[in-house]
């Protein structure tokens, strides 16, 4: 739709604007860092406790809290903890006793791979189930597209989650049930990204590939249903508001066809706002859902943060937050340039 | 060109529901138009506007239109689908909104929304449809029109706006441009432009024109033919030139309220509403 600036100074220009979007995208990570970390050291949790356990004497007691550095001031700690975590060290998790770092690197391409698919089942139905409610506003159409998608805000997870597995899989045998992959595909192929599909792809192990989609897409299906009503909610108001519009009937007086007033002269200004509302939807998706990975067995980050905070294991809960706040950081940033991108006004 | 006239209305009535039931904003119009220049006066909510809307049978619902007749070029507009209504749209029957503000698509450039008017009814090659936009904004005096092209309306003045507005309606070289209040939204110093450019194209190509406007002396001067409409009725329909010998009540009051250069009156009269409604 736009013309692509290709002189030296916007070049340049677009060179500055990435270089200040990357210390902006670092500065707010560290803000994020200090109040994880200060978070994690207020609240009346003893990390020491959790690690020596509660039969421990004074004495394996204070040395363990020399040994996890906790004598040191505060600001030193809180050094100490960005130098780590710039070195990809987020320390070690009590409750699975494995580097924190190494736990939310198998667990989180398992939430992403379900977000993901997710998210783009909630879009590619979402939006058009949207733009066709409001262009048929006030018809049955348009009822029926709104009570789907106020299901979806309504009908708890865990309730659709169940009531999917027993129909389609329990009763129809549509999909596979729990899990990532069937208990005789698990460690077949290499995990180089973590993502099943991907990884099942690249090794050319249709099988697996096959069997994880089957397992993966019940719930990711759930989950867009969840961001679809979202979605097609706002994708509807911002077209009535588009479609009451001046040019809207500028562009029906020229004779334009109706597709192309609604798709061309409504839709096309609304991404903007969209591209927020996606956005957001895909962040909530990303954190993982508890409900729905618990129904499903499916070893995520928001299962992984649940039982971190039940064993009050803060080092896996200060990792998986730093991670689901970058995940929100990345995403937000990401919007803002779609958003220049797309809107002329803000160029 | 043939003498049968261009637009002719018989009984127009556009209404709206509300809570207490249907309520007509035009009451039952009438007026035949050839390849002249109309105008049609009245205050805010006179049914002026819908006037326009439902000649070109956009009238957005909940709103409805009839007529007893309703007849462009001999085509009657009543019984046209919907297809061949939009086929003549903007290719036959054209309109000029009020505000380029808000009438033009914030997202797409200049050049593409007018190239979108002539692409709609015409197949031409890519380069063609250039050089006629590059022409046809040539044609409403803008200077460097290829820079123009590629600007979004945004970045243009309100009076550009309104010459790029009637560029893209002017365009697919219609019979009829209705222009309503094409003007209200421009600083003084601009509507005369904006008009006289309207006026002079729509000479050269001998269009008819429905100039829709609440300025009765701006209306006097660019038109042949006045309507005065006034809560969705015609109260006054006369030459332009005979304006003055006007006897509708509603109209004399609109007159005599017209502040004058040898001006004697120490006040404008108010509007007297008593004198025609009877309330």
């Amino acid at each position: 739709m736009s013309r692509i600036q290709s002189s030296p100074a916007a070049l340049r220009g677009s060179v500055g604007a990435l270089g200040g979007f990357a210390i902006v995208t670092l500065l707010t990570f560290v803000g994020l860092m200090a109040i994880t970390f200060f978070i994690g050291r207020v609240i009346p949790i003893d990390p020491v406790l959790s690690v020596v356990g509660d039969r421990a004497t004074q004495e394996q007691y204070d040395a363990a809290r020399v040994a996890m550095g906790l004598d040191r001031p505060l600001a030193v700690q809180f050094l100490a903890y960005v130098g780590d975590v710039f070195q990809g060290n987020l320390g070690h998790s009590v409750s699975t006793n494995r580097p924190v770092a190494e736990d939310l690197a198998r667990v989180f391409p398992a939430t992403l791979e379900m977000a993901t698919l997710g998210i783009i089942i909630g879009v590619g139905m979402g939006v058009p189930l949207g733009v066709w409610a409001a262009a048929r506003q006030g018809t049955w159409i348009d009822h029926l597209i709104r009570v789907f998608a106020l299901l979806g805000y309504s009908v708890p997870a865990f309730w659709l989650g169940l009531v999917g597995l027993v129909v389609f899989y329990a009763g129809l045998g549509w999909v596979s049930g729990p899990g990532r992959v069937d208990i005789f595909y698990e460690g077949v192929v290499e995990p180089r990204s973590g993502l099943m599909l991907v990884d099942s792809a690249l090794a050319g192990d249709w099988d697996v590939f096959w069997n994880a989609l089957d397992h993966l897409i019940l719930p990711a299906t759930i989950l867009g249903f969840f961001s679809l009503a979202y979605i097609a909610r706002m994708t509807r108001s911002f077209m009535l508001d588009q479609l009451g519009q001046e040019y809207i009937t500028t562009a029906r007086v020229k004779g334009v066809a109706e597709w192309r007033v609604i798709w061309t002269h409504g839709f096309r200004p609304i991404r903007v706002p969209l591209i927020t509302v996606i956005g957001l939807s895909y962040a909530a998706l990303l954190e993982g859902s508890v409900m729905i990975e618990t129904v499903f067995s499916w070893p995520g980050i928001g299962n992984y943060l649940t039982v971190a905070l039940l064993n009050a294991d803060m080092n896996a809960v200060l990792g998986a937050t730093l991670v689901i706040g970058a995940v929100f950081i990345l995403i937000n940033k990401l919007s803002d340039v779609l958003y220049r991108m797309l809107d002329p006004r803000s160029r | 060109m043939s003498q049968s006239p261009l637009l002719e209305l018989e009984n127009l009535r556009v209404s709206f529901p509300t809570p207490k039931g249907r309520v007509e904003v035009v009451k039952g119009l009438s007026f035949t138009l050839g390849r002249e220049r109309l105008g049609i006066v009245g205050e805010s909510g006179s049914g002026k506007s819908m006037t326009g809307r439902a000649i070109l049978r956009l009238v957005r619902r909940p709103g409805q239109q009839d007529a007893d007749k309703m007849t462009f070029d001999g085509i009657d507009l009543r019984r046209l689908s919907e297809r061949r209504m939009r086929d003549l749209r903007g290719a036959r029957i054209s309109m000029i909104m009020q505000d380029p503000k808000f009438s033009l698509n914030p997202v797409m450039t200049i050049g593409e929304q007018i190239a979108e008017a002539l692409r709609t009814h015409e197949r031409l090659a890519r380069r063609d449809v250039q050089a006629r936009v590059l022409q046809m904004l040539e044609a409403v005096r803008i200077n460097d029109p290829k820079r123009v092209m590629a600007l979004y309306p945004h970045e243009v003045s309100g009076g550009m706006g309104q010459r790029i507005m009637i560029a893209m309606m002017l365009i697919p070289r219609p019979d009829l441009l209705i222009a309503d209040e094409p003007t209200s939204a421009l600083d003084v110093s601009v509507q005369a432009q904006v008009l006289d450019l309207i006026d002079e194209l729509v000479r050269d190509k001998g269009m008819g024109l429905i100039l829709i406007s609440h300025d009765l002396n701006l209306v006097a001067r660019y038109c042949d033919h006045i309507l005065v409409m006034h809560a969705g009725q015609v109260v006054e329909s006369c030459a332009a030139s005979e304006l003055h010998n006007a006897t509708h009540p509603y109209t004399r009051g609109l007159l005599a309220a017209v502040p004058r250069m040898e001006e004697t009156r120490e006040e404008l009269p108010v509007l007297d509403r008593s004198a025609w409604s009877g309330t």
